[in-house]
């Protein structure tokens, strides 16, 4: 077996098949990373899988999972400022959690380096929008790496720590979904560790860091001068790459992945127009796309998301009086999505019809398949709660949800949550629905890693307050959702055992009076816990706890003598109710053509948790 | 050679990481140029779970256009019928695995289960070799996933990736008693029935 923790510090030069998420701490080895942090989200966590592979004994960095992304990047800028080189890394929407330092970054002198990951995600894979993070480097006078492969993750990791290392300030490297998750060989270059400096070198004389009216226009300025040295740096820093078809009409400028879907694109193409492919999302470098700009008569941006290269360019050329045709998005389908081959073609066909052809029409033989919606896994403590606590309110009850896996409720046939946002925003969200509300019941639902995220102002606010809502707590002790990360209250941290922040003490601590708790398995006592709740005045929390099953029978396979158990239906019993399929709705149970409902026992856990809910009595273990 | 585009789906857990990283390696072991992506996330909450490997040297991102797989592996039948549809090009190759887990909308009772026979028909419709794996006596379900490798191996699905590169891959991947019991069912499955 191939070991990533010895690959990943292997000394000689060497090449290897790996995601760009592996590459990148690879990288990280190399660069001579001494601190990294992180908030799990996808596209991301496997970043983190794969620091995980290196004992930690031999890792030379530090690794944690701070609480949230605005947190991880003030632990990175931290340890910037004291002289060890730090990147903190999550998802795209982490950024806006983060954001209140991101834009302070540039006005400081970070003397150690810093490289802020971000992992976007055009498509909304796993994501409840598809922002394009570009606009935070123009906020902020940041410059931004856009890596399209994982060769260049890796390659451009690596620029973008010495960059930062030289010039004491930010750099953002961002890559995208199937830039993070995307496999190929990658060739690794050699690796001498060096010995570890720990000196703590912070000192205000390198600051100033306070950024404060005396103080902010000088760094702003030198951010505004530092971009130009950046694009400078870039020209000669092979972070660009021209390829030229020989065609002095057309030409196409893009970056990242969207560079790879032109290329597949034009493997058939009656025409190859030159291709300018940027590195650098921001600053727009403008030498180099003046250049190519003068030398064709008609270029095409394609930009993945939103139009921050088109303006940038449109406006080098009308600035320099280039008298070149710019061709940007033509309508508003070209702003959604993610930029694949298909729709690559389909946009550079919309403009050059005679050089791109269209996709042949797919097969009309195609009978349609039922949709396959994510459900809460067998056995998960959300599916019993959400069953319970439908029954303890009124339909015209209104509820919150929040992100995570208990999400999914919204889903047929609990429909518990029916408003998200963000992050830790379903009790203040609820808050405000109940102002003036003397009728409908607000119940919010929140997750313990995003109680400990982004979820306490809220509830801080709603005891401050005085606003009058339940909400229910799911505890299932980890972030489930993006692959079982420890938080607060686990135990655990990435490396040692912790104490405990148990999320009740944390509620009393906070001064919350009502708090219920129950193993959400239990449903007759959560509805009459739900039905107490909901009547009392104020601000009141039922935690409704059970660990997550999927973690729980992973641990249990590993386990020498592990034995697979199920339910099973008493068919001489069943009524076909179906109540376990259409109330409960445990994707184990399975309707078969005669009537009949039987156990998928691929799927069954045997946790039996259904086994109180068929009116019946026909399910057993 | 003429590239090479396989694209692999079933439901969340039933090991398509796998099989796909076992493909994937087997290809580069047989000196074949190969990206490969999956996709992560939801997909483990009982949701879709996809993973697209291409071979070629005139290859360049790992995302297959749509109806342009000439081999698509499922390891569920409704599954099958939804990535033949996407992604499979007439003439293509479809091999899965015969098991169901019902999407909500069946258990529902509001949308028929996928059936062979409509599986045999759209295939039949449209050229496709249709591969229908299926093991009456495996103890383990998780292990489905390399009955089917077995048999892409088994019929040469994959052109220039021997039996032996995926043995290599499966080497890369796994160790002792999870390794040994996954080579013996491969090899078995390789048995003339």
């Amino acid at each position: 077996m191939k070991y990533m923790g010895d690959m990943l510090l292997r000394q000689p030069a060497f090449s290897e098949i790996v995601m760009g998420n592996t590459a990148i701490v690879r990288a990280m080895v190399e660069s001579g990373t001494r601190v990294v942090t992180a908030y799990p989200g996808s596209p991301t966590p496997e970043i983190a899988t794969a620091i995980r592979s290196i004992p930690s004994d031999k890792r030379p960095f530090y690794f944690e999972f701070s609480t949230n992304e605005k947190v991880a990047m003030e632990v990175a800028f931290g340890a910037g400022i004291n002289g060890h080189l730090s990147t903190v890394f999550f998802k795209s929407v982490g950024l806006n959690v983060a954001a209140d330092v991101f834009v302070q970054l540039n006005l400081m002198n970070i003397i150690g380096g810093m490289v802020v990951v971000l992992g976007d995600d055009p498509g909304a894979n796993s994501s409840q929008n598809e922002q394009d993070n570009r606009h935070f480097s123009y906020l902020s006078y940041i410059p931004m790496l856009e890596p399209s492969n994982p060769e260049e993750v890796y390659r451009f990791y690596k620029k973008a720590a010495a960059l930062s290392q030289q010039s004491g300030k930010p750099v953002v490297l961002r890559m995208t979904t199937h830039v993070c998750h995307a496999k190929e060989r990658v060739s690794f270059d050699a690796w001498s560790p060096a010995s570890l400096d720990d000196t703590p070198r912070f000192t205000p004389e390198n600051g100033p860091y306070i950024p404060l009216v005396a103080s902010v226009f000088p760094k702003k300025r030198a951010a505004l001068e530092h971009l130009k040295t950046v694009e400078e740096w870039a020209d000669s820093n092979d972070i660009h790459q021209t390829l030229d078809n020989g065609n002095k009409k057309r030409g196409i400028i893009t970056s990242g992945m969207p560079f790879l879907s032109l290329m597949d694109v034009l493997e058939t193409a009656s025409e190859k127009p030159d291709i300018l492919k940027l590195g650098l999302a921001y600053p727009i470098p403008g030498k180099t796309v003046l250049e190519f700009l003068r030398t064709h008569d008609e270029v095409k941006v394609l930009e993945e998301l939103d139009d921050e290269m088109e303006k940038g360019i449109k406006a080098l050329a009308f600035d320099q009086k280039i008298t070149v045709s710019i061709i940007g998005k033509t309508d508003t389908e070209d702003w959604i999505g993610e930029y694949t081959p298909d729709k690559v073609r389909h946009i550079l066909h919309k403009s050059w019809p005679d050089a791109i052809s269209a996709k042949p029409a797919a097969s009309t033989v195609q009978p349609a398949v039922p949709a396959r919606p994510a459900q809460l896994c067998p056995g998960c403590g959300h599916r019993s709660a959400f069953h319970a606590i439908k029954k303890a309110l009124q339909k015209s009850d209104v509820t919150v949800a929040d992100i995570g896996c208990h999400t999914l409720g919204f889903q047929e046939p609990y429909e518990m949550g029916q408003v998200l946002v963000c992050m830790g925003a379903s009790t203040a969200v609820g808050s405000g629905l109940s102002l003036f509300n003397q009728s409908r019941k607000v119940v919010a639902f929140l997750g313990d890693s995003t109680f400990f995220h982004a979820g306490m102002p809220g509830i801080v606010n709603a005891l401050f307050n005085q606003h009058n809502l339940t909400l229910v707590l799911m505890e299932n002790g980890t972030t489930a959702m993006t692959g079982h990360q420890n938080h607060a209250a686990s135990g655990k941290n990435f490396n040692d055992v912790t104490d405990k922040i148990p999320v009740r003490q944390a509620l009393e601590g906070l001064g919350v009076k009502n708090i219920h708790e129950i193993d959400a398995y239990k449903e007759a006592g959560l509805i009459d816990l739900m039905h107490t709740a909901v009547a009392e005045e104020g601000f009141s929390v039922v935690i409704a706890r059970h660990p997550c099953m999927l973690q729980f029978t992973k641990e249990q396979r590993r386990k020498s003598g592990y034995k697979a158990r199920h339910v099973t239906i008493n068919q001489a019993i069943c009524d076909r109710t179906a109540e376990c399929i259409e109330g409960f709705a445990c994707p184990t149970f399975t309707r078969n053509s005669d009537g009949s409902i039987t156990v998928n026992e691929d799927l069954c856990i045997g946790d039996g948790s259904c086994i109180q809910n068929c009116p019946v009595q026909a399910i057993g273990r | 050679m003429k590239s090479q585009n396989i694209y692999l789906t079933g439901v969340g857990g039933q090991g398509i990481g796998l099989i796909s990283e076992i493909l994937l390696r087997a290809a580069d072991h047989a000196d074949l140029r190969v990206k490969s992506v999956d996709t992560h996330g939801l997909a483990q909450r009982g949701g879709i779970v996809v993973s697209q490997i291409r071979i070629g040297e005139s290859v360049h991102t790992p995302i297959i256009p749509e109806g342009e797989a000439d081999l698509v592996v499922s390891l569920e039948r409704h599954e099958a019928l939804r990535g033949m549809n996407l992604m499979l090009a007439d003439g293509g190759t479809l091999a899965y695995y015969d098991t169901v887990w019902q999407p909500l909308e069946t258990r529902l009772n509001r949308v028929e289960e996928t059936s062979e026979a409509l599986l045999e028909e759209t295939c039949a419709a449209r050229n496709i070799k249709l591969i229908k794996v299926f093991q009456q006596e495996l103890t383990d379900p998780r292990t489905q996933n390399v009955v089917v490798l077995a048999e892409i191996d088994r019929q040469g699905l994959v052109p220039g990736v021997r039996t032996e590169h995926y043995k290599q891959a499966m080497d890369d991947l796994m160790q002792g008693s999870m390794l040994a019991d996954n080579l013996q069912l491969f090899d078995h499955q390789q048995l003339p029935a």
